[in-house]
């Protein structure tokens, strides 16, 4: 059994060993193996020209890593926190984003940006973000999500190996979460959604750290005589929504979980796609579950503010009342 | 900043100075040649603004007064060395080899870039202010990895050392001691703010609290240009670090052709900057000299009209991009998103039986 956090780590000496020009570079991701340990012993065996510890500045990282790129390497940037990314905003959306469209394709720009995102841990401020929208949002990136070791181990390598940019999430109130991986081969490319479990009631949408919740959620709505089945996004740019659709029409109901503001978040625009797409199938309108429009709340408050079971559950009640 | 130092070999009526810290050996040929490439992007630069004048372009940065700054110091690069320019340094893609044609496509609307940086190991023009120091920092973090001889040149403005990416640039070239050369051509003026609204200290002297050497060049000078910048390309080469220099020029023509700088500045400033014009002070000295007749300065004037004609010839021909370049190239791999609201739009214009919405 592995935990998330270990799988990526495996997962990028896997890369670091395949490719020599793969590197990661961060804050405090050499010597400390960064805060929540994920590249724990790389610098010593991959060393320091390849694991570089940075100075702490975020637009730093991603625009020297823009440059690295351009030189031909593949740069595995890490940002330490959701809410310090900020700052590396422009190289990332403005630079990094629109780089190869700019050069009318001259130019590749294999660059992943690993950023631990959510709520959950009892952090202060800044620490608890779900911020995909923004990235989501911006023409030129590509954004996935783990929610499980396995895609932990594989989807890493497959964002390593992308010749475009790739925001990477991981849930960080899940890196200790434990599962078998196969090292053999990955069960899915990066860009697709995957059916976590079938059912024909209703379909429960999420992705990252609340797919634990959906499965959760799904256990007890089966207690309840209600069939769920349970959809792992793993892309948020591109989205994957053939199976979404696929499920939608057979299920009639259709709820959206995820951490981030429910305002202008994923779940929005999934909700439209379905309507657009499954319009006549549709037994209730499509419901979103997810964070308030705030700024993510003190600690002690923040478990009113993560969506869990209980909200998820009656959500669900309410698209079975229509 | 009363007094004003600066390493000058060329001065501004034309007589060759001796700079013991950066001896120049250069060749009379070399001189001419720097002479004709003055001539050449000063005539490019003004074909370019009469382009907008005249509707043919929808903007356009001048390099007009900045042309010893570019020339010098992009002719102190060997094949190899990498240059990440604003959206200004015609003249260093003069040096570089790109066509002059193509630096007009992103003015025209044609395109954002328009160049394979890598054709002549020079980047795309960037407009977020500064940005571009970090790219060039990481790419001379990877010619540091490579194990190459080679360095990159970093240009930005006077106003772009207030931004945090430029103070990021330097601190990461510093402790990594990157192969990169900061190359500030402090213009006086970002758009409407002048010098003095930027910076308490001399642009140079904040390379000290960055812990690299910073240098003041008369950037209207183009042997001094060229002298200060191989020097900082071979400390780069040599694994010595960065250096920051201070190229100190004049924005004679606006910001854009969009500014008016009559708001904001004196013309009497400017008649004083064309005591130091660049491209004079070289004429004066191979004219006084004997080094060039009458005849040398009239084939270049003849050379520079051909180039201006043709490079007029060569946009106003130049094809407008075709629809379907809004989607391509976003993204390296397949993206079945952009696919499908490509072929919709397609078919939406196809829709139209007669019209050409191409």
């Amino acid at each position: 059994m592995i935990t998330i956090g270990k799988a990526i780590n495996m997962g990028l000496r896997r890369a670091l060993t395949e490719d020599p020009k793969v590197l990661v570079m961060g804050e405090d991701v050499g010597k400390l193996g960064g805060v929540f340990r994920v590249t724990e012993n790389l610098q010593s065996e991959f060393g320091e020209d390849r694991i570089i510890d940075t100075p702490l500045a975020e637009s730093g990282i991603l625009g020297t890593a823009i440059g690295l790129a351009l030189r031909g390497y593949r740069p595995v940037c890490e940002i330490q926190f959701d809410g310090f990314v900020y700052p590396a905003f422009d190289q990332i959306t403005s630079q990094l984003a629109k780089m190869h469209s700019r050069s009318l394709g001259t130019l590749k720009l294999p660059v992943v940006v690993r950023i631990p995102y959510g709520g959950g841990i009892g952090a202060v401020e800044h620490h608890s973000e779900s911020n995909e929208t923004y990235f989501a949002h911006t023409a030129g990136l590509r954004v996935v999500t783990c929610s499980n070791p396995n895609d932990a181990y594989w989807m890493i390598q497959q964002a390593i190996q992308s010749d475009d940019p790739v925001i990477f999430f991981e849930p960080k109130r899940r890196y200790w979460d434990k599962a078998e991986i196969d090292e053999a081969a990955p069960s899915l490319g990066l860009h697709e959604t995957r059916t976590v479990q079938e059912g024909n009631d209703l379909t429960l949408i999420s992705y990252g750290p609340t797919v634990r919740t959906a499965i959760e959620v799904a256990a007890v709505c089966a207690k309840e005589g209600r069939s769920v089945e349970v959809m792992d996004l793993r892309t948020l740019s591109p989205l994957d929504l053939a199976p979404v659709f696929e499920s939608a029409q057979k299920t009639g109901r259709v709820v959206i979980l995820h951490e981030a503001p429910t305002f202008l978040g994923l779940g929005a625009e999934i909700a439209s796609q379905i309507t657009e797409e499954c319009f006549y199938s549709l037994d209730a309108p499509v419901l979103r579950v997810g964070g308030f429009n705030v700024p993510y709340p003190p600690a002690r408050l923040e478990e009113h503010y993560l969506p869990d079971l209980d909200r998820t559950l009656d959500a669900i009640d309410r698209a079975f009342a229509f | 900043m009363s007094e004003l130092q600066l390493v000058q070999i060329l001065s501004p009526e034309g007589e060759l100075l001796t700079d013991p810290e950066y001896p120049l050996e250069i060749s009379t040929e070399e001189i001419r040649a720097l002479y004709r490439d003055l001539v050449m992007v000063r005539r490019f630069d003004v074909e370019a603004t009469a382009l907008q004048r005249q509707g043919e372009l929808g903007l356009w940065a001048q390099s007009l007064g900045q042309e010893a700054a570019q020339v010098g110091s992009g002719r102190a690069l060997i094949p190899g060395d990498y240059a990440f320019p604003t959206y200004r340094e015609h003249g260093v893609a003069w040096a570089k080899g790109v066509p002059p044609e193509k630096l007009l496509g992103m003015y025209r609307g044609i395109n954002h870039g328009g160049w394979n940086p890598h054709d002549n190991d020079f980047h795309l023009y960037t407009l977020v202010i500064g940005s571009q120091t970090l790219h060039a920092t990481g790419y001379a973090m990877g010619i540091q990895r490579d194990k190459s001889n080679n360095a990159v040149i970093a240009y930005f403005g006077d106003g772009a050392t207030s931004q945090g990416d430029v103070n990021e640039a330097f601190t990461f070239a510093s402790v990594y001691h990157a192969p990169v050369v900061f190359f500030c051509q402090n213009n006086q003026w970002a758009i409407s703010q002048p010098i003095e609204s930027q910076t308490k200290v001399a642009l140079y002297k904040r390379a000290a609290g960055f812990g690299f050497p910073g240098v003041r060049v008369d950037g209207n000078d183009v042997l001094a240009v060229l002298a200060v910048t191989r020097v900082a390309l071979a400390r780069a080469r040599a694994g010595e670090g960065p250096t920051l220099i201070e190229a100190f020029t004049y924005r004679m023509g606006a910001h854009t052709t969009s500014d008016d700088p009559s708001r904001y500045r004196l013309a009497q400033e400017l008649e004083e900057w064309k005591l130091k014009d660049p491209i004079a002070r070289v004429k004066s000295y191979l004219t006084r000299s004997g080094l060039a007749n009458e005849d040398f300065f009239a084939d270049i004037e003849k050379e520079a009209e051909a180039m201006a004609s043709k490079l007029r010839g060569d946009i106003i021909d130049a094809e407008d991009p075709y629809v379907e370049a809004i989607f391509d190239h976003v993204y390296a791999e397949p993206h079945p998103i952009l696919e499908a609201e490509k072929n919709a739009y397609i078919n939406y214009l196809e829709s139209f039986a007669e019209g050409d919405m191409k």
